[in-house]
């Protein structure tokens, strides 16, 4: 009995957490899907009804605002974290003696939840009281800088507060690259007297493929699931102007009472975020076979 | 100054250089310190805003500038944002919900460390025929994105009969932080030589006495990392707080959004910033404390699968 008991140990270890997972993650988005495919409204029905909720989703003129939006923001997002991840990587790493310092001063928004972030860049960005104001106040008298409050602008309002939290981060990752290439190679490089952003652009940045790759599948993923940043700084609007997925989806499940609508978009994040995770993922898992 | 004798480019150059180049360099140098202080300002000032802004009275905020120092530094926008400021209809401050966050971020980061621990630990040492396909399915439930689970998992609470209760966000806390926690675990374990198992095995160790007196006293490294990512990620969540928590339960994240997007009444902006940065104080501290592990948990987090 013991001798079977020890032999089965690891397997039971395992067994609650793998149990969990198979019932919390894969059921619950077998359940989620199920249900996007029925007409369930406050309540959710299990008779499948083909594609009407994602006909709906499509047709949803706030949905479209939406995923406009995600558009928008994962790119602006993405590129100017990744460029000022890496510019301020590339700066820190010519032997800054204050590099300890300003590498947690760059870095300490990611410590931060976003409800913080969001409420401290609302405040200094409200046309009132907040940078407008102050510049106003300098003598500049026409200077506008309202884009919280309008509606064709929030949307870079939530870019800015999100490239704060996010670009220390990435530089973080790209100063562990630079500090990981092959330091005789560029050494040899400045003994042939290659001009020191030649050998950036040509030897160090090259050879960081991998971690553009992480970086960016990191911030793809952030962008997709932003909810908190721009519940905080603009709940979403003026009016729908910077609703996201994750944002619709929520006042659909919380606030509309329309589970079908939640359910059927949840997936559609599902299958954006699955796009672009799954051949990375599938690359990693096979080069470590290899 | 100093500095620039540790440019590279400086030492490289031989001693003789003519002086232009020199100059030039300096310049450069210069220009370089320009630019990473302008950047460090850049993300300092959000931080220097909240903190004076919570310094100021209302009267003051309103005739001052954003980026002046208080006039009159005072304290009372802390004691209203900790202990009367409203969060919708209840007016008890941030204090409450601070606790709430608390008692649902210390056993969630414990539990779901423990697990991580565990299960790493048989990953990566215990391989069985399947353990890899579990660690993999593993791996892919971090990746989801919560809105494909907050419908049934509301559902699954209410049957639970933890629905809004502090138990049941530290339940979602725990299961869906596993995934890490697991990978965490898993990855620093699979560094550990085989035979050291091995070896034990032979002389007559079990599998939790292995785990006890070779793999936990080795542990304490991705302990740190994992209890900091864990707790940082736990105490800022806001997307499983507001959806399973109600009056009374809440975390700090959602009290304080609703403090701040509360439409009634005067606007306190020095309450808003105090409660802020009150919300944001744990983790903070963490990562003054402990920001190299913070560091190192966030990249193991998304660098390596």
């Amino acid at each position: 009995m013991t001798e079977w008991l020890e032999r089965h140990m690891p397997k039971m270890v395992l067994a609650p957490s793998f149990v969990a997972i198979l019932i919390f993650v894969y059921g619950f988005i077998f359940w989620t899907a199920w249900v996007s495919f029925t007409r369930s409204k406050l309540l959710p029905k299990y008779e499948i009804k083909g594609l009407i909720q994602y006909e709906r989703l499509f047709a949803s003129p706030r949905w479209d605002t939406a995923m406009d939006n995600l558009f928008i923001f994962g790119v602006l997002f993405i590129v100017i974290s990744m460029v000022l991840g890496l510019l301020l990587a590339i700066l820190l790493d010519q032997k800054i003696r204050a590099e300890g310092a300003l590498r947690t001063i760059y870095l300490y928004p990611m410590a931060l939840s976003m409800i913080v972030t969001g409420t401290a860049w609302k405040w200094i960005m409200n046309p009132g009281l907040g940078i407008e104001a102050t510049v106003r106040g300098w003598g500049f008298e026409n200077f506008a800088f309202d884009w919280v409050v309008n509606p064709d602008r929030a949307i870079y309002a939530v870019v800015i507060a999100a490239v704060w939290q996010a670009s220390g981060f990435v530089m973080a990752l790209f100063l562990a690259g630079l500090r990981g290439v092959d330091e005789e190679i560029i050494k040899a490089a400045q003994v042939d007297g290659i001009p020191t952003w030649r050998i950036y652009s040509a030897i160090i940045i090259p050879s960081m493929a991998p971690i553009f790759l992480s970086a960016f599948i990191v911030l793809a993923h952030l962008a997709i699931k932003s909810f908190d940043l721009v519940i905080a700084l603009t709940g979403g609007g003026p009016g729908y102007a910077t609703d996201l997925p994750a944002t619709y989806m929520y006042a659909m499940a919380f606030s509309r009472g329309d589970i079908g609508q939640a359910a059927s978009s949840a997936m559609v994040m599902m299958g954006v975020v699955f796009a672009i995770v799954v051949p990375y993922l599938y690359s990693e898992l096979r080069a470590k076979h290899d | 100054m100093t500095d620039f004798t540790h440019s590279p480019a400086a030492n490289a150059a031989a001693p003789s250089a003519a002086p232009q180049r020199n100059w030039s360099q300096l310049a450069l140098r210069w220009l370089l310190f320009a630019l990473l202080g302008a950047f460090a300002l850049f993300y300092l000032m959000p931080l220097f805003v909240m903190v004076t802004t919570s310094l100021k009275s209302l009267d003051e905020i309103r005739t001052g500038s954003l980026i002046s120092l208080p006039r009159d530094v005072t304290f009372d926008a802390w004691r209203t944002a900790w202990s009367s400021t409203c969060t919708g209809v209840q007016c008890e401050g941030l204090r409450p919900y601070f606790w709430n966050s608390v008692l649902m971020t210390v056993p969630a980061v414990l539990l779901a460390t423990m697990l991580g621990a565990m299960n790493g630990y048989v990953i990566a040492q215990w391989r069985f025929k399947g353990a890899n396909l579990i660690f993999s399915l593993m791996l892919f439930g971090c990746f989801i994105p919560f809105q494909v689970v907050l419908l049934p998992m509301a559902r699954m609470l209410g049957i639970m009969g933890l629905a809004g209760s502090i138990p049941g966000l530290i339940v979602v806390h725990v299961i869906y932080g596993i995934g890490f926690t697991t990978l965490f675990f898993r990855n620093y374990y699979v560094t550990i030589p085989a035979e050291l198992t091995k070896a034990a095995k032979v002389d007559g160790a079990g599998f939790f006495r292995i785990f006890w007196s070779i793999f936990l006293p080795l542990s304490l490294p991705i302990v740190v990392v994992t209890v900091i990512w864990q707790f940082t990620n736990i105490w800022n969540d806001f997307l499983f707080g507001v959806s399973f928590s109600q009056a009374g339960t809440q975390p700090v994240t959602v009290a304080l959004n609703n403090i701040v997007n509360s439409t009634t009444g005067v606007k306190e902006y020095n309450v808003d910033m105090a409660a802020a940065i009150i919300a944001a104080l744990p983790t903070l501290l963490v990562y003054v404390v402990a920001g190299k592990y913070f560091i190192r948990g966030l990249t193991a987090g998304s660098v390596k699968g």
